[in-house]
């Protein structure tokens, strides 16, 4: 139980790298990466929602749409599901803990066009995780996405100072630096073997 | 009216001008037909959720449009994954996760609200197809560069001879954000000059 737990966690932040590999979340992995701070925010954000997410939801699959023969609701039921637990973990992050809210307040909203949380749903239900390892592979993930992130605003903090061409600024050297992270991470493919 | 439909192809080119939508178009590119599928399966899906939001913007209240607007995207959604399930499974399922997550794409939702819900349902359909071509024109040249250096093909056929050494690297990840970095510098370069010698 343990060793599948590390597995998944090696597997989704490293070697499955979900910005890098999978490619799901790159509008915030572009849009929010300019500054390692707001980068740290997004990913402390992502990654409360994702585990909130990827139980929610894996409960709904096992608890109503398997029993009652409604899979092919799933797209519309997840998408509502992650949307209404956004919104509602804003609202109680507001009342009860006003620090964290204004940490994470500006990218809760954000989240919910995140591609990453709906993909992490369907991902566990399609791999057949069971409960835990359906969170856990939904915390790894999110853990994947900050790394990711985080390596993203280092390097473009310094880029910003750097004495680039004028067509390659902004989002197109972006592009060509996670090129390049990404040739670094398939370097972490021979790590599990499939 | 030609304006609404050719904005969405050239200015406002939902993938190199406005950067939207980048999830499906890194992730599937990874030969041309892939790319025509997904331009495809996400036009039908605009085109859809665009007349039906134009056809109901005055009853939907505009407090609670935005769970709206996704409930009716959600449904297309799920009727083109069903569909493609059906008639085309090798696509299907070379597409895999990123039909459902059509759902997250923003273009749709942002025209939804930039577009369909303010106007009429003549000027939503040229508008969908506009960004839907658009969409799919960008898929399908990025597809037919990476499947010609990755692989040696263009549209599954050969065309490169028996000398030609692929590269591999440009199917697989760091390819793709190659790819779409130097195309998009390469598209403000000329654009840059155009604007100059106008």
């Amino acid at each position: 139980m343990l060793e599948q737990l590390v597995l998944i966690i090696i597997s989704t932040v490293f070697v499955n790298n979900f910005v890098l590999s999978r490619f799901l979340g790159i509008c915030p992995f572009i849009g929010v990466s300019k500054k390692l701070e707001t980068a740290l925010g997004m990913g402390g954000a992502v990654t409360f929602v994702m585990a909130l997410a990827s139980a929610v939801t894996w409960l709904i699959q096992q608890y109503i749409l398997i029993p009652f023969n409604l899979q092919y609701l799933q797209t519309i039921s997840f998408i509502l599901v992650i949307a209404s637990l956004v919104q509602f973990v804003e609202l109680f992050l507001q009342k009860y803990v006003t620090a964290l809210y204004q940490a994470l307040g500006v990218f809760l909203p954000l989240i919910t066009t995140n591609c990453a949380v709906l993909g992490v749903s369907i991902l566990n239900i399609q791999k057949n995780y069971k409960f835990i390892p359906a969170v856990t592979s939904g915390i790894g993930a999110a853990i994947g996405f900050t790394l990711a992130l985080v390596l993203m605003a280092g390097i473009r903090e310094r880029l910003e100072l750097a004495d680039i061409p004028k067509p390659l600024q902004g989002v197109p050297i972006a592009f060509i630096t996670a090129a390049l992270l990404a040739t670094a991470f398939m370097g972490f493919s021979g790590m599990l073997a499939e | 009216m030609a304006n609404q439909f050719t904005r969405g192809i050239f200015e406002e080119n939902p993938t190199f001008k406005l950067i939207l939508g980048m999830c499906p178009t890194l992730a599937v590119t990874t030969s041309a037909i892939n790319g025509v599928g997904m331009g495809i399966a996400t036009t039908v899906v605009l085109l859809g959720s665009n007349i039906l939001i134009s056809l109901l913007r005055k009853i939907i209240p505009e407090k609670i449009r935005i769970p709206i607007f996704i409930v009716i995207i959600a449904s297309f959604v799920t009727i083109v994954d069903l569909c493609m399930n059906a008639y085309t499974p090798e696509l299907h399922k070379s597409l895999g996760i990123f039909i459902p997550l059509i759902v997250v794409n923003c273009i749709i939702l942002g025209r939804a609200e930039a577009y369909a819900f303010k106007n009429g349902v003549f000027g939503s359909i040229l508008d969908a197809l506009g960004m839907g071509v658009g969409f799919t024109l960008s898929l399908t040249s990025i597809g037919i560069i990476r499947e010609i250096l990755g692989n040696g093909s263009i549209f599954g056929h050969s065309i490169m001879g028996s000398g030609f050494k692929p590269a591999i690297m440009m199917v697989l990840p760091p390819g793709a954000f190659l790819t779409l970095g130097l195309m998009m510098a390469i598209i403000t370069y000329i654009s840059n000059k155009n604007k100059r010698s106008i």
